[in-house]
């Protein structure tokens, strides 16, 4: 190796890599072991995936000093494609433990769906790769490759339930907007290219200011055009028609990866390339991200507000729309970064991001176990889920009171609060005002939810779960161990197999897991709060 | 004072706080062998009873225990960082403001859950009702301890979830949606609130209560007029539809007609006292020269408030109205919170000492008339003032003599008679009224005051004319619905002729006669329930220098400058 130290050849650094590497292994292992395993062991794939991430999680452990680079330039300026830092770090956990919350919901939902295991486990370990990779990707070719390494596999994912309309129609659906998306980014990357010269972050950074000024138009529409495929990611307004389409069509567990792995990654490309390559371009992209920031969060909360609870599918629709809306918040801090201190304001989206991920993804384990008792998916069906089934109402209302932002979801207030604090940081007095007004609305809609967690029972549901109700106030969650996950795995030829109200076994860890996890940033909100005034970049 | 040092009241303090949020979450679990008494049932009430007791036995030795000598001082504080990132500090700690108020919920509280014990509340699972009671008890008292304005949000909005529960599952008709307009009221309230607190926070660079009332003298504001306006508004906002305030109490009659005794006593006595408390504890001293622009309109409104309440509930008491006691004494609260507004608008230290000491007067009075209210329908099964009420009266002093003469007590209490808790603090306001702080027009004041004035005859008259048609009577009339159409105008009284109007041909069976003549008197555990209120109303009244001594320099230190 000492040999080509000066040659033109890149040295790599494969524990800097691990964590993609891993994931993607994983996700081949996945896939071949899929040949060999007779049908009814195929649920020990779905062990495997969770064990592959959980695995990449562990080799984040000796990167924890954030100083590695690897894929750099032998020659020329000092440029890396490849960047551990804490901004990287932080982002690969996140992506990466959404990811292994999906696997978990996913091993009850593969097999009671029906969806092919071997292709579902390698495509969401191929999606996991890309987003664990996308923050680490410093030039613009590997940022848009870790681009589509996350979506191309989601658009699989979204149709995989076969035979289902609804499904292939979102995936068709997602697919054509999504690409579209990414040929404006590519055509944007091409212009950046064109007038700098280069693909490296810092590099386009140094060089785009200096541009030849004939240039500048160009260059400004490069701009432009690259954040809009990530924008597309991040389900920003005018970009977000695919998602109550797309959440509703696809299983349950990819709903809930989308809205939170997913939207992550758009967010860490734009924080990247709003950031790291296009600073001096701010009176460009921080008005525009404000402006998609306000309607973002407005579009969100109030298409969320006209849901009816008798609709089929509206829970879905709610979390869908309502994602929408804290996507919106997710972009705010973004927009102050132009203006006031970048760092910062950064950190508040990743504070708010996690805390996101965490309670999103909780609320989705929670409409998992109950969609898959009563598939229609309606609000209403969650009136006097208290009575049936107590553990799994307060936890969801504990994750849509964080979402709301209201105690005892101290975590989600905080987020907030930051968000907000960088808005007026800012000095974007109008945004932080629309906000506002935006919790305001969406408190409406999270609280009647709650609300009609709490309510006593309709007759019809009364009388169903009547039989079951009595064992499960008893025993309802307590960890994995107890109660053998009743039905999916064994009755997945025979039928949608008659669920218990119990929860399956990866599902009972991915609640009790987001429960502990938003009870200790509850507690402690500093665990998350502090990236909002160090500096990860 | 008992010899007791620092850290101990700190210890205490934190005590008062954690207990009643660990006796929550314990009252889920299920009883440890032992404790298991009769049944699940009752061994989760006598828990809570257990529990609250407990905190009340803290709270009472911490105020042996509190310096009175030195009531200005901060005492028994806490103070630890929670949130670096955010500035946000765990800092308890309590003076002569927050003392009493400490003291009366940890009291009201253990007399909610006795009343729970002997009375088993009407509802779902005695589980829950003695877990939100206990989440109740914890936010209240962690409002009135905390000195952080963040963890003062927090402590606010805690006690929004249980109190919605205990309407929306404990409570009588129309529960659902007056527990739903309860909790949007209140909501809409605090997230204003909280625009106003991160305002302050972020403007003055510390959410520290304390420090922000010192760097907030009148020598050297730290914020703006501007942004003091601004913060007094929104904050004030939430606090006034706390409190409530007219025209922001529409929630309160509905919330208090639905919501089972325990909520009815703890909403009037304990909830509403957060609002008026943030408005001592928070917008006077942090913001007062944006409460000097807005004093005037607060003290207007809460005239209205005044006048209104009272006129609400002549309406109520009126023959043929179908008035409910219940709903008649939420209006009397708006009325007497009223009277708690207007001494906080005068800015002066007579006015706010007047506040201080009918906050707590309204919560023993209010709170004992709710528990009256209670067991008067526990014993005749209605709150409807026709129909107790029949031709001439529900006639209590004859039916039960014991549960008359406590119920005209607290009525009598409660309309500011001299020798009472009632008198002090409304006298004081008014008083405060008649001279208000410099820079505040004394003309408008003086209307405010002979108004208020105006407003505590109106007082006095309804509350006679309550307990003139529930403690007087004819103890032989047979009771006779009247219809509410027919009555608009009050007929003679047609004395010891049963139902000649109403039911002409029916004659009063004996077992009618029977409900009319006998009603059981006070029982052994509701006097035990009612007597600690009634022996303080007597205290404060005869004795409010006990009080007064508490809060005087307190808020002396709150409003510096200020000559009275």
């Amino acid at each position: 190796m000492t040999v080509l130290a000066g040659g033109p050849v890149q040295s790599v650094d494969w524990l800097a890599i691990a964590p993609p590497t891993i994931a993607a292994l994983t996700g081949l292992a996945a896939l071949v072991a899929d040949l060999f395993l007779p049908p009814a062991r195929k649920r020990a794939l779905g062990w495997i995936a969770v064990g592959g991430l959980g695995l990449a999680m562990l080799s984040l452990l000796p990167l924890l000093d954030g100083d590695r680079d690897t894929f750099c330039l032998t020659t020329g300026p000092a440029a890396c494609g490849y960047v551990v830092d804490q901004f990287t770090l932080v982002i690969q956990l996140l992506a990466l433990g959404g990811a292994l919350l999906t696997a978990l919901l996913s091993t009850a939902a593969v097999p009671e769906e029906e969806l092919p295991a071997g292709e579902f486990w390698f495509l969401l370990l191929s999606s996991a790769a890309g987003a664990a990779l996308l923050p680490a990707a410093r030039d613009l070719a590997t940022l848009v490759i870790a681009l589509e390494v996350v979506s191309l596999p989601a658009f699989a994912l979204v149709g995989l339930r076969r035979g289902d309309r609804l499904s292939s129609e979102a995936a068709l659906k997602f697919f054509l907007t999504s690409v579209t998306a990414t040929a404006v980014t590519l055509l944007g990357v091409s212009f950046v290219y064109a007038t700098t010269g280069s693909v490296h972050l810092a590099t386009v950074a140094e060089r785009l200011p200096e541009a030849d000024p004939r240039l500048g138009t160009l260059a400004t529409t490069g701009v432009v055009l690259t954040l809009v495929g990530f924008a597309f990611k991040t389900a920003a307004v005018p970009f977000h028609f695919w998602v109550p389409e797309t959440y509703v069509g696809a299983p349950l567990p990819v709903a809930g990866y989308l809205s939170v792995v997913g939207k992550t990654s758009g967010l860490a490309g734009l924080i990247l390339l709003v950031v790291l390559a296009f600073p001096g371009h701010d009176h460009v992209w921080a008005p525009g991200l404000a402006v998609l920031a306000a309607l973002t969060m407005t579009t969100g909360n109030v298409a969320a507000l006209r849901q009816r609870p008798e609709r089929r599918h509206s829970a879905v629709r709610l979390l869908a729309w309502s994602s929408v809306g804290q996507a919106g918040y997710l972009l705010v801090p973004l927009a102050a970064a132009g203006a006031g201190e970048p760092a910062e304001a950064i950190g508040a989206t990743i504070a708010y991001a996690l805390m996101y991920a965490v309670v999103n993804l909780g609320a989705f384990a929670v409409a998992a176990h109950q969609s898959a008792a009563g598939a229609a998916r309606r609000i209403s069906d969650y009136r006097g889920l208290y009575g049936r089934h107590p553990l799994a109402a307060l936890a969801l209302g504990f994750f849509l009171l964080c979402l709301a932002g209201l105690p005892p979801g101290v975590i989600g207030l905080f987020g907030k609060v930051v968000v907000f604090q960088a808005a007026v940081d800012a000095d974007l007095g109008w945004l932080a005002v629309v906000m506002a007004v935006n919790v305001v609305i969406a408190l409406y809609y999270y609280l009647q939810w709650t609300a009609l967690l709490f309510r006593p029972g309709s007759e019809r549901q009364v009388v169903r779960s009547d039989s079951q109700s009595e064992s499960e106030l008893g025993s309802g969650l307590s960890g994995p161990h107890p109660a053998p996950a009743p039905g999916p795995g064994s009755g997945a030829g025979a039928g949608a197999p008659p669920r218990s109200g119990r929860f399956a076994t990866g599902v009972a860890v991915s609640v009790a897991l987001t429960v502990l996890l938003g009870i200790a940033l509850s507690g402690a909100p500093q665990l998350v709060l502090r990236f909002a005034t160090g500096t990860l970049l | 004072m008992l010899p007791v040092d620092d850290t101990t009241m700190s210890l205490l303090l934190a005590a008062v706080v954690l207990l009643p949020l660990l006796g929550s979450a314990a009252a889920l679990l299920p009883a440890p062998p032992g404790l298991r008494g009769s049944g699940p049932e009752q061994a989760v009430l006598r828990h809570g009873v257990t529990v609250t007791g407990a905190v009340l036995a803290v709270v009472i030795l911490l105020a042996l225990a509190f310096d009175h000598d030195h009531p200005e001082a901060v005492q028994a504080e806490t103070d630890l960082s929670w949130i670096p990132a955010l500035d946000i500090r765990i800092h308890l700690g309590i003076d002569g403001v927050s003392l009493p108020l400490l003291v009366l919920t940890a009291l009201l509280t253990f007399l909610c859950a006795l009343h729970g014990y002997f009375r088993k509340p009407q509802g779902p699972s005695a589980q829950g009702f003695v877990a939100l009671l206990l989440l109740l008890e914890a936010g209240t008292l962690a409002t009135f301890a905390v000195l952080d304005l963040v963890l003062f949000f927090l402590a606010f909005e805690t006690v929004l979830i249980p109190m919605y529960f205990l309407i929306a599952r404990w409570g009588g008709a129309g529960r659902a949606p007056a527990a739903w307009k309860f909790i949007l009221y209140t909501l809409l309230g605090s997230v204003v609130m909280l625009l106003g607190i991160l305002l302050v926070g972020l403007r003055a660079g510390t959410f520290d209560m304390v420090a922000l009332a010192t760097d907030n003298g009148p020598d050297a504001p730290a914020l703006s007029h501007a942004v003091q306006l601004t913060a007094v508004l929104a904050i004030g906002l939430g606090l006034a539809v706390k409190t409530p305030m007219w025209p922001l109490h529409s929630w309160l009659p509905d919330a208090h007609t639905a919501a089972p005794t325990v909520g009815s006593v703890l909403l009037a006595g304990v909830l509403l006292k957060m609002g008026t408390y943030g408005f001592v504890r928070v917008v006077l001293p942090i913001a007062p020269d944006g409460m000097r622009t807005l004093a005037p309109y607060l003290a207007g409104l809460a005239v209205v408030g005044i006048i209104y309440g009272s006129l609400a509930c002549l309406a109520l008491v009126r023959r043929g109205a179908g008035g409910d006691l219940k709903r008649l004494i939420a209006y009397s609260s708006v009325g007497h919170m009223g009277f708690v507004l207007l001494g906080i608008a005068t800015m002066t230290h007579t006015g706010v000492n007047g506040a201080l000491f009918a906050n707590i007067a309204h919560g023993l009075l209010t709170g004992l008339l709710f528990f009256l209210v209670s067991g008067l329908k526990e014993r005749t099964g209605s709150t409807d003032l026709d129909q107790l009420a029949g031709h001439t009266g529900a006639a209590l002093y004859g039916r039960a003599p014991r549960l008359g003469g406590v119920l005209a007590f607290a009525a009598v209490g409660s309309l500011g008679l001299p020798g009472l808790a009632g008198f002090w603090g409304e006298m004081l306001a008014l008083l405060g009224a008649y001279e208000p702080a410099a820079g505040l027009s004394r003309p408008l004041f003086l209307v405010c005051m002979a108004a208020g004035a105006v407003g505590t005859l109106l007082t006095a008259a309804y509350l006679l004319l309550v307990v003139r048609r529930v403690c007087m009577g004819d103890p032989e009339e047979t009771p006779a619905v009247v219809p509410p159409e027919a009555s608009v105008f009050p007929e003679p009284a047609v004395p010891a002729e049963p139902a000649v109007s109403a039911e002409p041909t029916a004659a009063p069976s004996p077992s009618e006669r029977a409900w009319r003549h006998a009603l059981p008197d006070i029982r052994a555990h509701e006097f035990a329930a009612w007597t600690p209120l009634i022996v303080l109303t007597l205290v404060a009244g005869l004795w409010p220098a006990a009080l007064l001594g508490l809060t005087d320099p307190a808020v002396q230190h709150l409003l510096p400058g200020v000559p009275r």
